[in-house]
């Protein structure tokens, strides 16, 4: 019997020569990922297991985007524990306000993250670099501390469902919509403790944005990691950001899956999650017509210039609804300088849009666009649960970059093809 | 120690526990006062020590963030019985020594305000007010020594005490 390509990574970090689902294995780390949340948690509890510094503070990434820039003097704080940690120790990759990104943007941009790794990182959304091929999950600031302390972490290696996507997308439909519909398909715990593994034709012509899209996604399921076969598409993003070799696994054609779950997505629609779970989806044409205050446009799912670029194509020569606040967050300072050059930046002032540095800020009702009671948002973001963005009594929406600006026009919940 | 039950539904997130406007708390004597405050912001001053958590499948999920384990357990809380755990809150209770029990059978039978203790020797929980007992499913044994040093704090540092690396 084979193996599927997360247990082909997680044997070879752990120096077994075959792995299978439910073995406990302890994992060698190429990478550890903490926030201004999670890091500032994580380092005193590092300190009590007996440890000063980091294993490798070259395998160590540090990146302030929760709380940054800073709303108040907790959160100032907070990062500050960070900031003299990384300076006190020689942590090689600390990234701050001006130099930074969100984070699951950030890492596989400056090419810390490639095909083959194990990585963890203290934020959920870390299984968003299974779209380059390697396995990552989210932790919390213990097994952080513990990661950051040993270079080394125990996993339970996950069973893997396999999701094969037949058929070629139609014109607005992403990454975004495949993940949201998959999530309304198989439910917030469809896929607990499991790997999700995407593949199949449309996922083969699937741009890397897209594709870190549906990995980030993968925790809205429950699922440990989500994961993509490396392909050329894959070899094209990482080789010119790589500074080390990597290995690109593939599932043996015999590897055991849990289940395979097979879609047709030639006819999907865009996709939205109505309030209050990621699983609660609904084609387009269901939610047309539902006024919303404010958009947000960006995101560890959806801040990348591809995201961008969907959106600013239908704002072009476009006024932003009087009664909606469009958010603009480019995911990193990298995709931030290419929507300028690019003229995107240009586009969505001229709409009518605030454009703000990368940050989390909004996605987790920390900063920089609150909501009231009562008021809706439609968010490229990635959860929509109860207060999430503001108060318990406001709502969200999420959705992809095409129906967020054609959203951002309408002042309601429209369909791209309404504003082209 | 008996104490009384709350009983929540299913996908109870972690943002209910310990929404995001509050993560620039890190001390568990903070966040105890904010524990469930996406359900209610005052909910935390009705739990007592010894009160147990009762939950429907998925309790936990969406983000990493430890503060909201640490939240329930300073708050008093003496366990969390669920149905299901989403998996980064399940490693973040064992790894910060708050218990978390999977019992589908408790989690049917137990109303809000029942009176509940635990044997977690012998892997069973007691429900007073309905003379009724339930198993719980006993942890895997790499599991069982981390919650047994008390969280994974203490038990990287008894293996470093041990001369292991």
């Amino acid at each position: 019997m084979g193996m599927t390509l997360t247990e082909k990574i997680l044997a070879a970090k752990s120096g077994e020569k075959k792995v299978e689902p439910g073995q406990i294995v302890v994992s060698k780390l190429d990478g550890i990922l903490a926030n201004d949340i999670t890091a500032a948690l994580a380092i005193p509890e590092m300190k009590k297991m007996g440890y000063d510094k980091a294993f490798d503070p070259e395998k160590v990434f540090f990146v302030m985007d929760h709380f940054v820039p800073h709303p108040d003097v907790k959160a100032a704080q907070q990062s500050k524990v960070c900031r003299d940690f990384a300076r006190h120790t020689g942590l090689k990759y600390f990234y701050d306000v001006g130099n930074m990104g969100i984070e699951h943007v950030l890492l596989p941009e400056k090419g810390h993250v490639l095909p083959g790794d194990v990585l963890i990182g203290g934020d959920s959304h870390t299984c968003t670099y299974g779209a380059l091929g390697a396995f990552s999950t989210g932790v919390g600031s213990t097994d952080l501390a513990a990661g950051l302390a040993k270079g080394e972490l125990w996993m339970r290696v996950p069973p893997s469902i396999k999701f094969i996507y037949e058929g070629k997308l139609p014109p607005y439909v992403s990454g975004k919509d495949l993940i949201l519909y998959t999530i309304g398909q198989i439910g917030v715990d469809g896929a607990l403790y499991k790997a999700m593994e995407f593949t199949g034709p449309a996922i083969d012509l699937l741009p890397m944005d897209g594709r870190f899209t549906m990995c980030n996604m993968a925790i809205e399921a429950g699922a440990k990691n989500g994961i993509i076969a490396p392909d050329q598409i894959t070899e094209d993003y990482v080789k010119s950001r790589a500074a080390r070799t990597y290995e690109m696994y593939q599932s043996d054609k015999d590897a055991k899956y849990e289940n395979t779950i097979k879609f047709d997505v030639s006819k999907l629609e865009p996709q939205v999650a109505a309030p209050h779970l990621p699983s609660n989806t609904k084609g387009i044409s269901e939610v047309a017509g539902i006024a919303i205050d404010q958009v947000i446009l960006g995101s560890c799912t959806n801040g990348r210039i591809s995201d961008l670029r969907v959106a600013a194509a239908l704002l072009k020569q476009q006024k932003v609804h009087p009664y909606v606040r469009l958010i603009v967050i480019p995911g990193s300072q990298e995709v931030y300088t290419q929507a300028l050059h690019e003229g995107l930046l240009d586009i969505f002032l001229t709409a009518g849009a605030a454009i703000s540095t990368p940050t989390c800020g909004p996605c987790f009702g920390g900063h920089m666009g609150i909501l009231a009671e009562g008021e809706a948002c439609l968010s490229t973001t990635n959860r929509n649960f109860v207060g999430r963005m503001g108060h318990p009594q406001s709502e969200v929406y999420l959705a992809g970059p095409a129906v967020a600006a054609a959203t951002a026009i309408k002042g309601k919940i429209a369909a791209p093809e309404e504003v082209q | 120690m008996a104490g009384k039950a709350f009983v929540f539904s299913d996908n109870i997130d972690t943002d209910l526990m310990v929404p995001g406007k509050y993560l620039t708390l890190s001390k568990p004597e903070e966040l105890a006062k904010v524990c469930m405050a996406g359900i209610a912001e005052n909910f935390a001053a009705q739990i007592s020590p010894g009160d147990v958590f009762v939950a429907g499948s998925n309790f936990g999920c969406g983000s990493s963030r430890e503060h909201a384990p640490i939240s329930i357990k300073a708050a008093g809380v003496n366990c969390v019985i669920a149905a299901s755990f989403a998996r980064i809150f399940y490693r973040n209770s064992i790894n910060i020594g708050l218990p978390v029990l999977e019992s589908p059978a408790a989690v049917k039978s137990i109303g809000e305000g029942d009176e509940i203790s635990v044997d977690f020797e012998n892997g069973q929980i007691f429900n007073h007010t309905k003379s009724q007992t339930y198993a719980f499913k006993p942890f895997p044994e790499y599991i069982l020594e981390i919650f047994k040093a008390g969280g994974l704090v203490s038990y990287i540092k008894n293996q470093a005490n041990l001369g292991g690396n």
